[in-house]
């Protein structure tokens, strides 16, 4: 199951786990092809170029395989979708919950993800 | 070196201004769109559009797509995800500039920056937003399933969402600060006589309490004043749409008391050779159709007006 966006998808929790403990940095959307969550795919596919240090992905939320993020302790509390996850080195380095604009995308990214 | 000038920049990437991109595109006129988001505004916000003529039923994101390429096609530049930091509309020549720190100029600008649903910018709110808080009962609904949630608006979108949450939620109670509804009699009348839904009319929120998500609120009584604390799982709001115009506050644009650009019947702000379109102008219904009727009308306006510059 995975999401018709531009990105590059994760579609079984083994590939998100392999990613994270491969890739310094990784950013996961995890949503619907619905109006809280697209907006967020589309700023990520548009400053992919200028974050060439950071994996982008997207992972469908109702895939049984999203409990990896679903379950996440950081996302206890979240009743928004999509769910968004920044890993810095196979950890959790800050996640949040429901439609998020590019500042707010890119101040996360900046702070979390210095080149 | 790149060539930054453009004979028109529609600032808003939304129905109207792709609209427009599309009218002067395809009368040759190089223009650019700039939309500080993704192309598509508001509609990319609606699930299912049902009553844009010509097509029974598409989602706002496929619509928005089309609309997107279509523009393309004719030869329209986008600049998707940039803000615009400074802006000179009064000389002949208009300029701006962007984020990354590039310029632009134009002979003409059309103002199409949509507008985005209001907050009630209350203490907690964006702390608590996605953990209780949210403005799309078709996104989050589900997780409030056997839950108790509030709604807060007395509009036909407020109405409409409270009954589609009764699906999902336990008790859906209305808090609405007027007297009376500003929706349709007949989501007025669904809301009063849906056996899960309960209305607190003259009642105001004053404030959102929750450590990890949202725990409860804390309304007044218009009437008396008198507050009141209440446990609630979820909290929806849906109190109407402002316009995008903060950029504008205090420039040359004459803007009306609610922040709406004013215009004429040709779409035409105060200053000569700037138009605006869609929901960010002074009107009263906006609709996908109202704002392609303006994005249509100022584009051609904006034709006749770089005419008379030739």
């Amino acid at each position: 199951m995975v999401l018709p966006t531009n990105l590059k998808h994760i579609a079984t929790a083994d590939e998100l786990t392999k990613l994270i403990n491969e890739k310094e940095n990784v950013m996961v959307c995890c949503g619907r092809m619905g109006p809280m969550c697209i907006p967020v795919y589309g700023v990520m596919h548009e400053i992919e170029p200028e974050y060439q240090h950071v994996e982008f992905r997207d992972m469908a939320f109702d895939s049984p395989e999203a409990h990896i993020i679903r379950n996440l302790p950081e996302c206890r509390g979240f009743m928004g979708i999509p769910f968004v996850i920044y890993y810095k080195n196979g950890k959790v380095a800050a996640a949040t919950s429901s439609i998020q604009s590019r500042t707010q995308i890119t101040t996360i990214l900046d702070k979390t993800f210095s080149a | 070196m790149e060539n930054t000038h453009y004979q028109t920049i529609i600032i808003g990437g939304g129905p109207a201004g792709l609209t427009a991109g599309i009218y002067l595109s395809r009368a040759k006129v190089k223009t650019l769109i700039l939309d500080s988001s993704i192309a598509g505004g508001q509609m990319l916000l609606t699930h299912q559009i049902a009553n844009y003529p010509g097509v029974e039923n598409i989602s706002g994101y496929e619509l928005s797509m089309h609309m997107l390429n279509q523009a393309k096609s004719f030869g329209c530049d986008v600049i998707s995800s940039i803000e615009i930091t400074k802006i000179d509309f009064e000389s002949k020549l208009k300029s701006l500039e962007l984020s990354n720190g590039k310029k632009y100029t134009s002979d003409a600008i059309i103002l199409a920056t949509g507008g985005r649903s209001r907050t009630l910018g209350l203490a907690g709110e964006d702390k608590l937003k996605g953990r209780g808080i949210s403005y799309c009962a078709t996104c989050d609904g589900d997780f409030f399933q056997d839950k108790e949630i509030a709604v807060v608006g007395g509009g036909n979108t407020a109405l409409e969402e409270a009954v589609s949450l009764t699906k999902y939620a336990s008790k859906v109670t209305i808090f609405h600060q007027f007297d009376h509804f500003q929706g349709s009699k007949h989501a007025e009348d669904e809301a009063l006589n849906h056996p899960k839904i309960e209305i607190r009319l003259n009642t105001k929120l004053t404030g959102f309490f929750g450590e990890n998500s949202l725990e409860s609120i804390e309304y007044m009584d218009v009437n008396t004043n008198e507050t009141f604390r209440q446990n609630f799982d979820g909290v929806f709001v849906f109190i109407g749409y402002e316009a995008n115009t903060d950029f504008l506050k205090g420039k040359c644009i004459h803007l009306n008391k609610y922040n709406e650009i004013v215009t004429d019947g040709q779409m035409q702000t105060n200053i000569p050779g700037v138009f605006a379109a869609g929901d960010a102008t002074a009107k009263r219904f906006r609709q996908i159709t109202t704002a392609v009727s303006d994005g249509t009308t100022a584009s051609l306006y904006a034709l006749e007006y770089l005419k008379t510059i030739a």
